[in-house]
């Protein structure tokens, strides 16, 4: 009996040795992973920011933006619900940029070509001498809270072709047949620029991007950006910029108030 | 005597560990995002029993103000949780793995049993197979849920180009209140999991690192 044991013992530790042959294998190339990793990691977390992110995380946004920008489509809205879904006030969030000049009759949109002197100015008048655009839709708060709510004005659309805008040529812009004549941004902004946003020309050309007067069916208050906003339903809230002053076309990439926080320069929903 | 036998394949041991750090960063970015807007309770009838989250929580992992940098890294990261899913379903299928891991007709009846066995009502031993029929529905449930996670997370990361997929999941707060739950299902399943392989020991926590479990042969010459 005792020869049978020690027989057994001596012919399982030849499984046991190559056991402990492969679990130190292991664990060495598994630490050598891990290690990598928390190199990675630390690379990662001190790499040099760009606008307020390490530069690898900011490259990824912008790849995710190439990607987004390839796939989307202006023929896929948000959607729209009834009337009765807005509930109360509509919330206000963010105040930068606005001013007590809120005179609607006297407010003027300064809209301006990269390469180009000639400046118009566009009054609140002539944009709502455009047909009307109503549109009960959930706003997206980059916070993470939505709220339905109803934004009156005019299309983005209909105010530059209406007024010949956005294109190289001077012609009224045709985003199907000459897209190229189209420059590549939009930069908007408060009138001291306090508060500004970029746009891709896709984003701000969506059929349900509004230049609005109204919300709620109540005209703009001042907290909500009067006499005239933005709203759009492919961004996150902070881009639908208040209380207008200025539209730039250019083919630079705009700055944005927040991507130079640290956010997300596309911001794309 | 005892024996080698190789239990886990090469692939699904890198791509099981991978997962770790990347779903730990994914939690963690995810944290940093739903602060922002922490509106979830458990409750009830009207009584809020738990708050997501209570403020020393936040506090105590550094969680607050941290929006943009939690989009950024949720926003990269999701790559490496997809990609190293989708190629964890693949190699599943190709190899076939998929029919130690899927649920079959003795599934049920043996997850039953495995559960009376570890809440010690039931003493007869188990079946021995590479996966019990707990198991099968633990690691079958929670690559749906990995799925799950990157469907609600699509319907709330463009909910206006694929607001399709956000309005079949019941619109975008519902989606997101999905996306939450599932992570909560993690950590659950995550809890679980490590108090099994605890209990399991040395020898199946290191099959999964080596790939090889030591087994006792039942040697005939001797009986």
């Amino acid at each position: 009996m005792p020869d049978l044991k020690l027989a057994s013992a001596r012919l399982s530790s030849a499984a046991e040795l190559e056991m402990r042959r492969l679990t130190r294998r292991s664990f060495l190339v598994g630490g050598a992973a891990a290690l990598a990793g928390l190199g990675a990691w630390r690379w990662l977390t001190r790499a040099t920011p760009e606008d307020g992110l390490a530069w690898p995380l900011r490259r990824t946004l912008g790849l995710n933006q190439r990607l987004a920008e390839g796939l989307f489509s202006p023929r896929r809205l948000a959607p729209t619900f009834p009337d009765e879904r807005v509930q109360g006030p509509a919330r206000t969030n963010g105040l930068v940029g606005l001013s007590d000049n809120v005179d609607a009759a006297a407010w003027q949109v300064h809209v301006e070509h990269e390469g180009r002197d000639a400046k118009q100015a566009i009054t609140v008048r002539a944009v709502q001498d455009l047909p009307r655009a109503d549109l009960v839709t959930e706003l997206k708060c980059v916070e993470g809270w939505t709220e339905v709510m109803h934004f009156g004005g005019v299309r983005f659309l209909d105010l530059v072709k209406r007024f010949s805008l956005a294109t190289r040529s001077g012609r009224a812009p045709d985003p199907d047949n000459n897209p190229g004549d189209l420059y590549r941004y939009v930069y908007l902004a408060t009138p001291d620029q306090d508060y500004y946003v970029g746009l891709d020309m896709a984003s701000a050309l969506h059929p349900q991007t509004l230049l609005c007067d109204t919300m709620n069916w109540q005209p703009l208050t001042r907290e909500h950006g009067a006499p005239l906003r933005l709203y759009l339903a492919v961004k996150y809230g902070f881009k639908s910029l208040k209380h207008i002053g200025l539209i730039r076309f250019q083919d630079q990439r705009p700055p944005d108030y927040w991507a130079d926080r640290g956010y997300d320069w596309y911001a794309g929903l | 005597m005892q024996r080698l036998e190789k239990k886990h394949p090469r692939a699904v041991r890198w791509m099981h560990w991978i997962n770790v750090p990347v779903l730990s960063i994914m939690i963690w970015s995810g944290l940093l995002i739903y602060w922002a807007n922490d509106v979830y309770d458990v409750g009830v009838g009207g009584i809020t029993l738990f708050h997501f989250f209570p403020d020393w929580f936040y506090r105590a992992l550094d969680l607050e103000h941290g929006l943009a940098m939690g989009m950024a890294y949720h926003f990269t990261f999701m790559w490496f949780f997809a990609v190293n899913g989708f190629l964890y379903v693949v190699y599943t299928i190709l190899s076939g793995e998929w029919r130690h891991l899927l649920p079959n007709r003795y599934t049920p009846r043996e997850a039953w049993n495995v559960v009376l066995h570890d809440l010690r009502l039931h003493k007869g031993p188990l079946p021995r197979a590479k996966f019990n029929g707990a198991q099968r529905l633990a690691y079958t449930g929670v690559i749906l849920m990995g799925a799950g996670s990157l469907l609600t997370g699509l319907a709330i990361y463009k909910p206006t180009q694929l607001s399709w997929l956000t309005s079949v999941l019941g619109g975008y707060a519902w989606a997101r209140a999905e996306h939450f739950a599932l992570t909560a299902g993690y950590v659950l399943f995550f809890l679980i999991h490590i108090a099994q392989v605890i209990r399991a020991g040395w020898n199946n926590f290191r099959a999964m690192i080596t790939g090889y479990e030591l087994v006792l042969t039942e040697d005939t010459s001797h009986a």
